[in-house]
């Protein structure tokens, strides 16, 4: 299988990474030569093969309803961006300009 | 509503928010109503380097409301990424469960049709995430602010199939999913505080088709009542499109509460490609079927089954079946009463009109009320043994409520006990003669429909506690004497 | 004072003896790393220190407690660690311009218990961004260098902390594995790197990568002192739901044990036809040595090595797509602003994330994406399974442990693999145990041309103990054969 430019932009608008028009044919290109090393697993006859899934069999470790939370050593305001009134601060989401409540 | 020739079909997905002290995956506690991310450490703040680790008692709280809706748990269940990017999704994907979520197949029964028959909803399915932050959009201008503090909270997402043909059949299921829940203190179910929250898949389809319609997926009900408003909403505008000669395109709606109208959310920016995978940082959630059973066996009593036992144990009507059932406190409560009283239809009586009457005009829940079942049970037997009178009664109760006491202290202190003694009624006898003379001459002279009018001077000389029935004799016996 | 660090072992005895003082200890590594120039503009393996701190932190472990330095195995020890293990006061930026400046409110486990047992954090190690690389070309901060020859890479991701310890500074250092980012840089440097079981180490506190394949690992200059450092840090901990509760042995125990009964594989797959015959001729030789002192030498298969690297490239991209989603600009590290959200979600990502970086994001989120998840990452996760059976079956008849080469050739020039795949083969032999989950590890066994050639030795989950016995015995046959 290979990428074209659209699925590069698709991919690239999932991952929120802008992706200037000039760098595109160039990574095309180099998934492409990634890719074509992939296409050998396709031959690979995995019928009744279970995907590995979690190593470690017993079940994932469950810790009891409590305790101390780990704390920060200095707080959000020291390492955050932007911040007010102890709230992070964002640039509003377009579909949001007119501030209307969406619950995601 | 109905639309002639016209069918609504509707499937329900319910987040509900687990009553743990802590969230999902961190020891932050999911107290609601604190400032701003203080409750934040760097698991849910996704710092780099934080690892989740899963909370015993939201696996049991999610395994107990699973089997509470008659679904089979698996033993092998698997979170998930669920990828997207939102600024109060901190890790940039919700861990979620997805191909292999914790529960399927169950089914709970929503009322009975006419004819008898149950109505039933099947649960497709039962499964644990975690919930996100809070993004508010209108706080400061042009940006958006950002509140963590819900973010990582445990919740289990509830599927429905869909089975409700109407807006009022969607508002029962609803509303026998938050009994069931609540009966067994897997949620508080407090829809303003965001602990249960619905959206809707709808669509339309001709008078019996079988094929079903394009569906559109509505969002931000924030009520029972708006659901059913939104519902029928959406049913009305798809049918108009759809007779117009339109079609139903796949959308998430808005239901907005204010202008009363459902309509197309803007699309978010980026299209819906949650690129599920396996979480590789927890292990697949085992449950031995001891768990599950363990489970299973610490349930209380459900809803339905409580309420089929009403009317076999008590022979309760259904109305007072419906509301003494509504919750598990106040079913527990009225049992109570009746157990220690005896008698279920003065229990039923006093729970409906004195105990919920009193929580009602004092705004106090249940279970801060004042007046104890063993007490009320015991207020019961003192009318039914003639110690008090009914009226008599009403002032007593009147008192446990404000203070507490028990009833015989009430009835003693207050005078409320009702008197046989002769000497005293005598006594009261005599005064009301000598204070009422008019009265009482033409009594004596013969006029006996002035009796009545006696007897009720003498009850409210000793403030109900007289016998009425020997007052009349020892009156009538002076006429005759 | 020696401009090569003394062991972890004869520094901890000194210091536990009171013949030296933690704080000296310190100021020697720094003294040591500032003649080897492990800085910025010489080798550039160090990028973040705090000399002040890191001898005041040592000299307070001596004054403040006393017990934790009778107790501890490593007092006194000056250590390194990669820049993507968390540490408090030191930055933790991963070699990228995303986190630059970013100081972690938390520690590692990891960190934590080397602290514990007496170890002192000297600073912080260049590396390929967010482990993506095996060169540490790829850092933010500028290439690093090998020690043994500057005009060459040190191999990677952990190419700082391979090139801290061989170049004398610090006798131990942290990195982290995910397709043989300690082995790998092990072998070109001439030293001793370990990659321990998947959930022998908490993850705590590693910046993820990969997370199924993620690990921290151990360098030192000794088997004896990697030995130590993993003793130290290994062990479940409960803020890593996948760490195991397995016990942890004192694998310096088997420094001296015999290797009669112990039966070591030679996996065919690992020696191709095209594999550099001085590099062959290593190997076998090292092989013959440990026959000699009593191992019993089979030849084994493993018959889908050859599917290692297609499968590591599908699934190591697609976690690593998901795992940098958190790098938003919205809590934490660089945010560029721009008109809107997505757009300052695309201008922070783009402008934050190197090349190398942007290419693993979008390789893995394609291969998640709706359409293709079953074609490359189910598929690459059921060829998993099959490259981990061919390891259960190997370790299951009998075979102790595998020997291998550590890397297909020694440490090459800067530039010199341009094209992203060539550079990928550089973990051919390495990211199967990551793949498998088992542990591995790379010890000097010669150099072709002055350049180091590294022996790999693989062994079944959990199994360090029986590796170490086997590399104890393997270093001391070879000596100082080792470096020539
Ligand atoms: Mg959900
Ligand atoms: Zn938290």
């Amino acid at each position: 299988m290979s990428v074209n430019v659209s699925d590069v932009l698709h991919v690239a608008k999932l991952a929120r990474l802008g992706v200037s028009e000039e760098r595109l044919p160039q990574l095309v290109a180099q998934l492409n030569g990634i890719l074509e090393h992939m296409d050998v697993l396709g031959k690979v006859d995995t019928t009744g093969v279970a995907a590995t899934e979690g190593v470690g069999a017993a079940g994932t470790p469950l810790r009891e309803d409590g305790g101390e939370p780990v704390p920060l050593a200095h707080p959000i305001e020291s390492f955050a961006p932007a911040t007010r009134d102890g709230f992070l601060i964002v640039p509003r989401l377009a579909t949001h300009d007119d501030a209307a409540e969406e619950t995601a | 509503m109905t639309i002639p020739g016209w069918e609504m079909v509707v499937g329900l997905e319910v987040h509900v928010q687990l009553k743990t002290r802590t969230k999902a995956f961190c020891n932050c506690t999911v107290e609601y109503g604190a400032a701003p991310n203080v409750n934040t450490c760097p698991i849910c703040l996704a710092l780099p380097g934080s690892l989740p680790v899963l909370n015993a008692r939201a696996v049991e709280l999610a395994v107990r409301a699973a089997v509470a809706l008659g679904c089979t748990v698996n033993h092998v269940s698997v979170f998930a990424r669920k990828n997207y990017f939102y600024p109060d999704l901190p890790k940039g994907y919700q861990i979620s469960q997805f191909d292999r979520p914790l529960a399927e197949n169950g089914q709970i029964e929503i009322g009975t049709r006419v004819d008898g028959d149950a109505i039933r909803v099947g649960i497709t399915r039962v499964h644990m995430e975690e919930d996100a932050g809070k993004s508010i959009h209108d706080r400061y201008p042009g940006v958006t602010a950002i509140d963590l503090n819900r973010a990582g909270v445990p919740l289990i997402e509830i599927v429905s199939e869909p089975d409700m043909r109407s807006s009022e059949g969607a508002g029962a299921y609803l509303r026998t999913l938050k009994q069931i829940l609540q009966y067994i203190a897997v949620s508080d179910c407090d829809m303003e505080k965001g602990s249960l929250r619905v959206d809707a898949n709808v669509s339309a389809r001709r008078q019996g088709a079988t094929k079903l319609g394009t569906k559109t997926e509505v969002k931000n009900l924030n009520s029972f009542a708006n659901v059913e408003r939104a519902l029928d909403l959406e049913f009305q505008r798809q049918v108009r499109a759809l007779e117009a000669g339109g079609s139903i395109e796949q959308q998430t709606m808005l239901f907005d509460a204010v202008r009363n109208e459902v309509r197309a959310a803007r699309s978010k920016e980026g299209s819906h490609d949650y690129r599920y995978f396996p979480e590789p940082d927890l292990l697949p959630l085992v449950l031995t079927s001891t768990d599950v059973d363990r489970a299973r066996h610490s349930l209380p009593e459900l809803p339905a089954a409580r309420r089929a036992r009403f009317v076999s144990d008590y022979a309760l009507g259904p109305v007072e079946i419906e509301v003494l059932s509504s919750s598990a406190a106040l079913a527990d409560y009225f049992e109570a009463v009746a157990r220690h009283s005896g008698n279920a239809k003065a229990a039923a009586n006093w729970v409906i009109n004195g105990v919920l009457g009193a929580v009602n005009a004092s705004g106090t829940p249940l279970e801060q009320l004042r007046v104890r079942p063993a007490d009320l049970a015991s207020m019961i037997r003192m009318v039914s043994d003639g110690i008090i009178s009914g009226a008599a009664a009403k002032q007593v109760f009147a008192e446990m409520v404000r203070t507490g006491e028990r009833p015989e202290q009430i009835a003693k202190r207050d005078g409320l006990l009702r008197v046989e003694d002769d000497s005293a009624l005598v006594r009261w006898i005599d005064e009301v003669i000598a204070e009422h003379p008019t009265e009482a001459g033409r009594f004596l002279a013969g006029e006996r429909k002035l009796q009545g009018v006696l007897v009720g001077l003498v009850m409210k000389k000793s403030k109900g506690s007289a016998d009425a029935k020997k007052v009349n004799q020892l009156l009538a016996s002076r006429v005759s004497g | 004072m020696s401009t090569v660090a003394p062991t972890a072992r004869s520094i901890a005895t000194q210091v536990v003896a009171g013949k030296l003082a933690p704080d000296q200890a310190v100021r020697e590594a720094f003294a040591r790393g500032d003649a080897a120039g492990v800085g910025a503009g010489g080798l550039n393996a160090l990028l973040w220190t705090d000399r002040t701190r890191a001898t005041e932190q040592a000299r307070e472990r001596v004054v403040g407690d006393d017990t934790q330095v009778d107790r501890g195995l490593l007092a006194g020890v000056p250590i390194a660690v990669k820049d993507n293990i968390a540490t408090l006061e030191l930055p933790t930026s991963c070699g990228s311009r995303i986190l630059e400046g970013y100081v972690s409110p938390f520690e590692a486990t990891a960190v934590t218990r080397l602290r514990a047992a007496g170890a002192t954090v000297v600073g912080k190690t260049n590396m390929d961004e967010f482990a993506m690389g095996s060169s540490t070309e790829n850092s933010a901060f500028g290439p690093a260098r090998n020690p043994i020859d500057p005009s060459r890479v040190p191999g990677g991701s952990s190419g700082g902390s391979a090139a801290v310890v061989a170049a004398g500074m610090v006798p131990i250092a942290l990195g982290s594995e995910t397709g043989g980012s300690v082995r790998q840089p092990a072998a070109f440097c001439g030293i001793v790197g370990v990659k321990p079981t998947y959930g022998r180490v908490s993850r705590y506190g590693l910046v993820a990568f990969a997370s199924s394949l993620d690990q921290i690992g151990v360098f030192g200059r000794t088997v004896d002192d990697a030995a130590l450092g993993l003793q130290v840090i290994a062990g479940r901990d409960v803020m890593d739901s996948t760490s195991a509760s397995v016990p942890v042995a004192r694998y310096a125990d088997a420094r001296d044990a015999s290797l009669t009964g112990v039966v070591i594989g030679r996996p065919r797959e690992y020696f191709p036809e095209s594999l550099d015959a001085r590099i062959r001729e290593k190997c076998e030789r090292a092989i013959e040595l440990l026959r000699e002192r009593g191992a019993e030498i089979r030849d084994v298969s493993l018959p889908h090595t050859d599917l290692a690297i297609p499968v590591y490239y599908i699934v190591a991209p697609a976690e690593a797509s998901s795992n940098l989603a958190r790098f938003d600009g919205v809590r934490y590290g660089l945010r560029v602003p721009a008109p809107g959200l997505v757009a300052t979600y695309e201008a922070t990502r783009s402008r934050g994330f190197g090349p190398e970086v942007t290419r693993r994001i979008l390789l893995g989120t394609y291969v998640l994406s709706a359409g293709y998840y079953d074609a490359y990452y189910r598929k690459a996760q059921q060829v998993r399974s099959l490259i981990a059976d061919d390891f259960r079956s190997v370790f299951a008849s009998g075979v102790h442990v595998l020997l291998t080469p550590t890397t297909p050739t020694t440490a090459f020039p800067f530039g010199a693999k341009a094209d992203p795949y060539e550079m990928y083969l550089s973990d051919i032999f390495t990211a199967t145990a990551n793949l498998a989950g088992v542990p591995g590890m790379s010890l000097p066994v010669g150099r072709i041309e002055g350049l180091p050639v590294g022996a790999q030795l693989l062994a079944g989950h959990f199994d360090e103990a029986r590796m170490f016995a086997v590399a104890y015995a393997l270093e001391n046959a070879l000596g100082e054969e080792a470096h020539r």
